[in-house]
Formats: C-alpha cells, sequence, structure tokens
C-alpha cells in the first residue's frame, strides 16, 4: 500500500504538524489539569503570584471551605427531606437527577418518533419533519423568556421539572433517531406485519434492538448536553436547594470570586462527574455526533 | 422512498393504518415539541408587540413596533450586535480551518492514538461551560493568573495585563476561550468525513503523481463540502449563543466591548424585567440566524 510506504519515511510537513498537534493538546488540556491542581492546593500556592505548576502539598481544605460554606437536605420528595448536607453535594444530586430524567424522556420520545418519520408513510409527514429541522437552526435562548411564563404558568418555576421539559422537547434527538432508523431494514416490518405482530410489538421487539447504538448515542449526548446547559438551569432555578452543580458554582464564583481555591474545588466537583460519563461511553457519543450530521 | 414503484399503490386503508400509527408514535415526542419550543416561538413573536414585564399575572400593554423602533436607536444594541458579529466572524473560519487541520493530522493514526486527540480536543465541550470558565477567569487573573506570569518571564510583555478588565483586550480574551470550547465537535466530524473518502479515487491520483496538497484540494475536499456545511452552520449557531463566558466574566463590560446580543437580552428580561423589549431582540436574532444559515446554504449549493 501507498500510505505504508509514505509513513517509512514520513515528510518534514507531517513531523512538524505532529509537533504543532501535541502543543495544542498540551494547552487544551491545561484548563482541566489547572482546576484539578487548583482545587488541592494550599490557600498560599493559590494566592502566589509566582506561579506554583504543582501543589507544594495536596490539601483538602479548598473542599471543606467548599462543602461549609452552604447546607441543604440531600433530597426533597413533597414534605419529606433527607438529611442536612453540604449544598454542594445537594446541587450534585439535582444535577444527575435532572440529566438522568432529560435523558429518559428524551430517548423514549425520540425514538417513537424518529422511527414514525423515518418508516411511517404518514399525511403531514414532511410539514413535520421540515418544522423539526428549522427548529434545530434557532438559537434555544431565544425561547426562553417566554419559556418562563409559560412555565411559571404550570406552577413548575422553580423546580428541575422546569430545565428537565423543556430539554426533551429539544427535536435533535428526533431528527438523530431518524436517521438510524431509517437503516430498519423495511422487509423485517413488513414480516412482522404479515405474521399478526401489533405497531406496539413490532416496535419494541423489533425496532427497538435495531437501533440501540442509536440509543445509546441519544442518551449520552442528552445527559451531557443537559449537565451542561448553564442558561436554562440559571433563568429556571432560584433557590439554592433547587440549583444544580452548574448554576451553584457560578453563584459561589459571585460572592467569593477571588478565592480560586473553592472555585476550582467547585469546578472539579462539576467537571470530573461528566468527563468520567464522556470517558466510559465515548463511543456511542463519537457516533451520535456523526449520524446526526448525515445528509441534513 | 422505501416503497418501490413497481409496488402497488398503498390501500386506503393502509394510509388510513399509517396515519394513525405514525401520529401515535409522534404524540408523546410532538407535546414537548410544541408545547415547549413552537409555543414558546410563537409567544416570542407575539410578546414582542408588548410592553411586558416579569410577574405572571402583570397587565402587558400593546405597543405595537414600538420595541423594534427603539431596538434600532438602543446603541448598546448596536455595540452588542457588532461584538456578536466580531466573535462569529472570527471564531467560525478559525473553528473549521483549525479543526479541519487537526483532523487531517491525526485521521491516520492507530485507533486508540485518534481516539485519545479527539477526546482531548473535545474536553473543554464536555468540562461545561461554567468550570471552563472559572478557571479561565483565574488564568486571566491580573495578579495570580499564569499568563501574566508566563507571558512577563518569557519577555513578551513587560508589565502584568488586565485581560478581562481592558476593553481592548477583553473581547480578544472571550473569543479564546470560545474557540476551545468550539473545535470538538467539527474534529469527530472531520475525521469521519476524511476516512469516508473514496480511496480509489485518491490512490488512483496518487499512481498519477499527484502530490498530497492536489489530492486534498482536488479529491477529498469536494467530498467533504457537505461536512464543512454543516460544521459552519452549527459553529455560527454556537458563536451567536455564548453567554455563560461572557456573564460570568465580565458582564458584558467593560464599558459594553463584550457586550452580546445573547448577554444583552438576558440583561433586559433578567436585570430590567422587560420581557416585551428582550423578545424583540429574540426574533432579530432568530432572524439574523437564518438568514445567515441560509446564505451559506446557498453559497455551497453554488459550489
Amino acid at each position: 500500500m501507498n500510505s505504508s510506504v509514505k509513513s517509512k519515511h514520513p515528510s518534514a510537513y507531517r513531523v512538524v504538524s505532529l509537533i504543532v498537534l501535541i502543543i495544542f493538546a498540551i494547552l487544551f488540556l491545561f484548563p482541566l489539569y489547572w482546576i484539578i491542581t487548583g482545587a488541592f492546593k494550599p490557600t498560599t500556592d493559590i494566592y502566589s503570584t509566582d506561579t506554583v505548576w504543582w501543589p507544594t502539598e495536596w490539601v483538602t481544605t479548598n473542599f471543606e471551605k467548599l462543602f461549609s460554606t452552604r447546607s441543604a437536605p440531600l433530597f426533597t420528595i413533597g414534605d419529606i427531606e433527607g438529611p442536612t448536607v453540604p449544598a454542594a453535594i445537594r446541587w450534585l444530586v439535582n444535577s444527575v437527577f435532572m440529566s438522568v430524567m432529560a435523558m429518559l424522556l428524551t430517548c423514549v420520545t425520540a425514538s417513537m418518533a424518529g422511527y414514525a418519520i423515518a418508516k411511517k408513510r404518514f399525511i403531514g409527514r414532511g410539514a413535520v419533519f421540515t418544522l423539526i429541522v428549522c427548529a434545530m437552526a434557532l438559537p434555544k435562548q431565544v425561547i426562553l423568556i417566554p419559556l418562563i411564563r409559560e412555565i411559571s404558568a404550570m406552577g413548575l418555576y422553580n423546580t428541575l421539572w422546569a430545565v428537565i421539559l423543556p430539554t426533551v422537547g429539544w427535536p435533535f434527538g428526533v431528527f438523530l433517531m431518524k436517521q438510524f432508523c431509517e437503516g430498519v431494514p423495511g422487509e423485517m416490518l413488513e414480516a412482522a406485519r404479515i405474521d399478526g405482530a401489533g405497531e406496539a410489538q413490532t416496535f419494541v421487539q423489533i425496532v427497538m434492538p435495531l437501533i440501540k447504538p442509536g440509543i445509546g448515542a441519544l442518551a449520552i449526548f442528552t445527559f451531557i448536553n443537559s449537565w451542561n446547559d448553564y442558561f436554562t438551569q440559571l433563568i429556571m432555578l432560584t433557590s439554592s436547594s433547587n440549583y444544580t452543580i452548574s448554576v451553584g458554582i457560578a453563584t459561589l464564583q459571585g460572592e467569593s470570586s477571588t478565592d480560586f481555591g473553592i472555585l476550582m474545588a467547585g469546578a472539579a466537583l462539576a467537571a470530573v462527574p461528566i468527563i468520567t460519563v464522556f470517558l466510559i461511553f465515548q463511543k456511542y457519543f463519537t457516533q451520535g455526533i456523526t449520524m446526526g450530521a448525515v445528509k441534513g | 422512498m422505501a416503497r418501490n414503484k413497481n409496488q402497488p399503490a398503498p390501500s386506503r386503508a393502509l394510509v388510513r393504518r399509517e396515519t394513525v400509527s405514525g401520529y401515535l408514535f409522534m404524540l408523546p415526542s410532538l407535546i414537548f415539541f410544541v408545547g415547549f419550543v413552537i409555543l414558546p416561538m410563537i409567544l416570542c413573536i407575539y410578546t414582542s408587540f408588548f410592553d411586558a414585564n416579569l410577574t405572571a399575572n402583570g397587565e402587558d400593554v400593546f405597543i405595537g413596533f414600538a420595541n423594534y423602533v427603539e431596538l434600532f436607536n438602543d446603541e448598546i444594541f448596536r455595540k452588542a450586535l457588532l461584538n456578536t458579529f466580531i466573535i462569529v466572524v472570527v471564531s467560525v473560519p478559525v473553528t473549521c480551518v483549525f479543526s479541519l487541520w487537526v483532523s487531517s493530522v491525526i485521521y491516520k493514526l492507530k485507533g486508540p492514538l485518534l481516539s485519545l486527540f479527539r477526546c482531548i480536543f473535545y474536553l473543554p465541550v464536555v468540562t461545561g461551560s461554567v468550570a471552563v470558565t472559572v478557571v479561565w477567569k483565574w488564568i486571566y487573573n491580573y495578579r495570580t493568573g499564569v499568563l501574566n506570569d508566563v507571558l512577563t518571564s518569557l519577555g513578551v510583555i513587560d508589565s502584568n495585563v488586565n485581560w478581562l478588565g481592558d476593553s481592548s483586550t477583553a473581547l480578544a480574551c472571550i473569543i479564546v476561550i470560545l474557540l476551545t470550547t468550539s473545535v470538538g465537535q467539527p474534529i469527530v466530524l472531520y475525521v469521519s468525513a476524511l476516512g469516508n473518502v473514496d480511496t480509489s479515487l485518491t490512490e488512483a491520483a496518487e499512481v498519477d503523481g499527484a502530490t498530497d496538497l492536489q489530492v486534498f484540494w482536488r479529491i477529498k475536499w469536494p467530498q467533504m463540502m457537505p461536512t464543512t456545511l454543516y460544521i459552519l452552520v452549527i459553529t455560527t449557531i454556537n458563536s451567536f449563543q455564548c453567554f455563560a463566558l461572557i456573564q460570568l466574566l465580565t458582564s458584558g463590560g467593560p464599558t459594553n466591548s463584550t457586550n452580546t446580543v445573547m448577554y444583552y437580552i438576558y440583561y433586559t428580561a433578567f436585570k430590567l424585567y422587560r420581557l416585551g423589549y428582550g423578545n424583540a431582540m429574540g426574533v432579530i436574532l432568530a432572524i439574523f440566524i437564518a438568514l445567515l444559515s441560509a446564505l451559506q446554504f446557498k453559497l455551497a449549493e453554488e459550489r
């Protein structure tokens, strides 16, 4: 093969690009490195004007300060309150609950709708699909002001549902699942119908197993997007015990804007769980991004 | 599409059955889509003609196009629009070129190495806007920031610079952060597009003695046009929406040098409580994005 011959004698261009690439990769990793080391640096390192590249000593004082600033019940279901914990822990619980619910609801509704658009020849299908594609191109934030009134009218303002429901409504999931459902062979659906399988049965037993990678991609995509959707969380959540980790850290930033130790501890708390999830499900994620882009 | 032409036309009963089941499958999703996307969009346009405040039971007063008229005479809005344009005009081409370059370097690497680089460039997106913003705030900090320390020891600057507090550098600082959080998705897309390029064509060209550069521009680039278009559209939308960076780092300052339409909408609605006026800006922003997307599609089609 041509390429194997070439790789034995890499061109000067290739060597230079690889070196530049590695430099960029280090720069891209630096903020994360800075968050994690910063979270464990003692106060003297944080306030030092000479940069301390590696913590002189690994300490947990920043986390202790972060946890002692506020407290909140671990969970609130109706009138039942959980044990009192540092507010940051509650914020994490809120973020997890919000992202998981958004993920589950989106996967169920979007795979059903994607299947219908890809495989059902119903009247108005083209119109619905066009509407979905157009809506995807609009900036999400534009609709958030009217959404606040709608959510308030429903009595959900300042609850996690105020963030979850609009996330589920966002049409990217339907678009992505349509792409995956188009790969389901029509003959299999036809055969199921001839065998007398009902619509629901066909969907659950034949379509779902075939689009599993798609559902996986959508799940991880929705989870990460929902976790990081700071703007929606910021305007919908107003009381400290309802904050998500993003809003919580942003609020701390406003209160103690120069204590970067606390802020790095908070940032680490917000970033490490989501990065872990990303690394575990990385394969699905890449697939989701590429499938969502094929033929608009 | 799925049905062959030589098959008999579907019977009326089948069409009805398909329509009923189609909508039943669509129903759960449609409820959310209509309720939380379409309805707010209509409300957004509707409210932009009113003098509306934040309380749910407050009286809205119909004022026709007054919000829009005010908008065109609002100097802060014009400044915000200009800043938004600068951000888009700088970040979109840089993002596209940079991610294309990275992809072209890494797409032939072995599996694990490829994944590693793809992950590294995607990390700032996953880390989340708040965590990223907070750490950059420290990096840029006047006294304890690592940037000032490194640049002074390298001799690039004589004394510390107040990066975010100076109206001549603040916007550039924001754009740098935005760039690091924008290239992840385009790189994934370009790597996949480069992997899908028809190898029989590139090999034939190489046999004929074409240089790498010629192979790239004549064969690979045209085949990647749809991907490039998609990347242009998503990067544009992404740059328009840049919000957390500005809200947390500069609040639009100093003297509006980093104010963007997105931030100004937030400020108007949630600090000044002028919902109608904020919605009018939203409508204008949506029109701008729609026009820009249409323009990009048109340019791509002509090629």
